[in-house]
């Protein structure tokens, strides 16, 4: 562990302080550019404020009634995953609906092999050519990331849209809450999930508030941050975190973890078009070990809804990003003994899809939850309290 | 201010108390920050007088003499007072009706302030996101039911 550490701050010191000062005078340039700030006013009338504001207040409070109704007088367990249409009652399309449909996969058209890094990759591209205002920045981006998920895409959209930043965290988050806050997206990297707490106060003080504090007048929806998360076997305390639960603690925030590479380019996708600022944290064992067909569309997956990976009568298993791998391998084993488990991925952990939970456990009776994060205090716990509370 | 080149940043030291020396500097700062879109750090060396909170008693660390000499002799308002007696340019019967003025209008600002209403319950969950999610508009839902059941009223 002291020689990993050694070698990791040497190859950091001394390059970086050197390209401080261009790194800096660039991103201030390009952050001033005119081109800029045309794509700045065409965001602007796209979302005037003035009539938002008033229809969000009215909508909130009918969709409020309307899903009370839904969530808890509704007992029928298929009908999540088997209904494509909305149930009649919702006045209008929710961010966080838990029975807004998945993609439907065959009809989206060819698909490649693709890793979790490549799969990354691939969103990353399509959220770059479809926004003109998106940028991508972070430590060792510009070369391709030291997971490759930036490769060539400052080769394809240019040194001002994909870029390095300094070595400083709360930096990376703090810029892209003002890019965000001016009408751009922002997709920042956080090189390693342990490193996100020196970013922790413009992300739980800055990121989560700022919509709240100004009474919806400003908004920073477009910050993504991405950050690979969890253990890898070689990582030691500093480069195996999952931080999960510090996050959802906040409220704001989404945060999403997905599972594969055919749930990372939907899920990203849908982050980095959020409305509300994102956590996407990715688990790096899965970045070359994961390999999944992915379709090459363009396809968002939504957020706030779990997905019911096998149906089971017997337990309800709870679990999100590479313990999924873990609890799959305990249900084959648990099956060859006769017990029917239903495996469910969380997807996104704020806000989390109780229902799809709840209604599992009332079927089953039974709940598992099984997370790589410390058990006391994980997420875990809010699962299991608030299921203790609802069944 | 020897914090700036190690940023790479232009810096520049000034009197934070004379009100012309920090308008040149800032001026000048800006010229030099819109010509070359590049930071410019302004250090405004200055003299703390009030105690550094209400839970403070700065005459327990420093002497009380000290204060009232950096008072006396360095704050902005007072110094800037001599200088306009000095040229002949302050009127002080001026100066006295509109101090009378703004004490009232604040007086008014505070009044109106402290008029209006407390939040609505409401206004804890709207706004968090761009629109509630489910568990906001259960916690609200719970909290709600919580008031009717033990009949504590709020709007």
């Amino acid at each position: 562990m002291k020689t990993m550490s050694l070698q990791r701050s040497s190859r950091r010191l001394l390059p970086r302080a050197m390209q401080r000062h261009d790194i800096m005078t660039s991103c201030c340039k390009s952050l001033t550019s005119s081109s800029f700030h045309n794509n700045h006013h065409q965001q602007q009338q796209q979302y005037p404020l003035s009539t938002v504001v008033v229809g969000r207040s009215f909508h909130s409070s009918s969709f409020a009634a309307a899903y009370q109704e839904a969530a808890y007088n509704n007992d029928d367990d298929n009908e999540l995953q088997t209904s494509s249409s909305y149930p009649p009652f919702f006045p209008y399309e929710s961010s966080y609906n838990p029975t807004k449909p998945d993609p439907d996969y065959p009809s989206l058209g060819p698909t490649t092999k693709l890793n979790l890094f490549q799969s990354i990759n691939t969103a990353l591209q399509l959220a770059l050519s479809t926004d003109p205002t998106t940028i991508v920045f972070g430590e060792d981006v510009a070369f391709g990331g030291v997971f490759r998920t930036s490769q060539n895409l400052r080769s394809e959209f240019g040194a001002h849209r994909v870029f390095n930043t300094p070595l400083s965290e709360n930096g990376i988050a703090g810029m892209a809450i003002g890019y965000a806050s001016m009408g751009g997206t922002a997709i920042g990297e956080i090189q390693f999930a342990d490193y996100i707490f020196p970013a922790m106060d413009q992300i739980v003080n800055e990121m989560a508030k700022f919509r709240y504090r100004s009474g919806n007048q400003w908004s920073c929806g477009g910050v993504t941050l991405r950050a690979p998360c969890g253990a890898v076997g070689h990582g030691g305390l500093y480069h195996s975190q999952s931080p999960e639960a510090y996050l959802c603690h906040t409220p704001g925030l989404v945060v999403v973890m997905p599972r594969g590479p055919r749930c990372a380019k939907g899920l990203l996708l849908s982050s980095v078009r959020c409305k509300d600022p994102v956590i996407f944290l990715e688990p790096k064992i899965l970045y070359r070990s994961a390999v999944e067909e992915v379709p090459d569309a363009d396809y968002e997956i939504p957020l706030g809804k779990a997905e019911i990976m096998q149906h089971g009568t017997d337990v309800t298993i709870v679990g999100w990003g590479a313990q999924l791998r873990r609890l799959q391998l305990a249900t084959d084993l648990a099956s060859k003994e006769g017990i029917s488990c239903e495996l469910i991925d969380l997807r996104t952990l704020l806000p989390w899809d109780s229902d799809t939970i709840i209604r599992s456990v009332k079927k089953t009776g039974k709940l598992i939850v099984s997370h790589e994060a410390p058990i006391t205090c994980g997420f875990g716990a809010e699962i299991a309290a608030t299921l203790q509370q609802e069944c | 201010i020897s914090r700036a080149p190690g940023y790479g940043m232009a810096g520049i030291r000034v009197d934070g108390n004379d009100v012309f020396a920090v308008h040149a500097a800032v001026a000048e700062a800006r010229k030099l920050a819109l010509e070359t879109s590049a930071p410019v750090m302004i250090e405004a060396m200055t003299y703390r007088q009030g105690h550094h909170s209400t839970s403070d008693d700065s005459s327990r660390y420093r002497d009380v003499d000290e204060v009232q000499a950096a008072q006396d002799v360095t704050d902005p308002l007072i110094r800037m007072d001599k200088f306009l007696s000095h040229y002949g340019w302050m009127d002080n019967n001026a100066v006295t009706s509109i101090g009378d003025e703004e004490r009232a209008a604040v007086l008014r600002a505070m009044e109106a302030a402290e008029a209006r209403p407390t939040p609505t319950l409401e206004s804890m969950f709207t706004d968090v996101y761009h629109e509630k999610p489910p568990h906001l508009i259960r916690q609200e839902k719970e909290l709600r039911q919580h008031l009717v059941k033990h009949n504590i009223h709020h709007h």
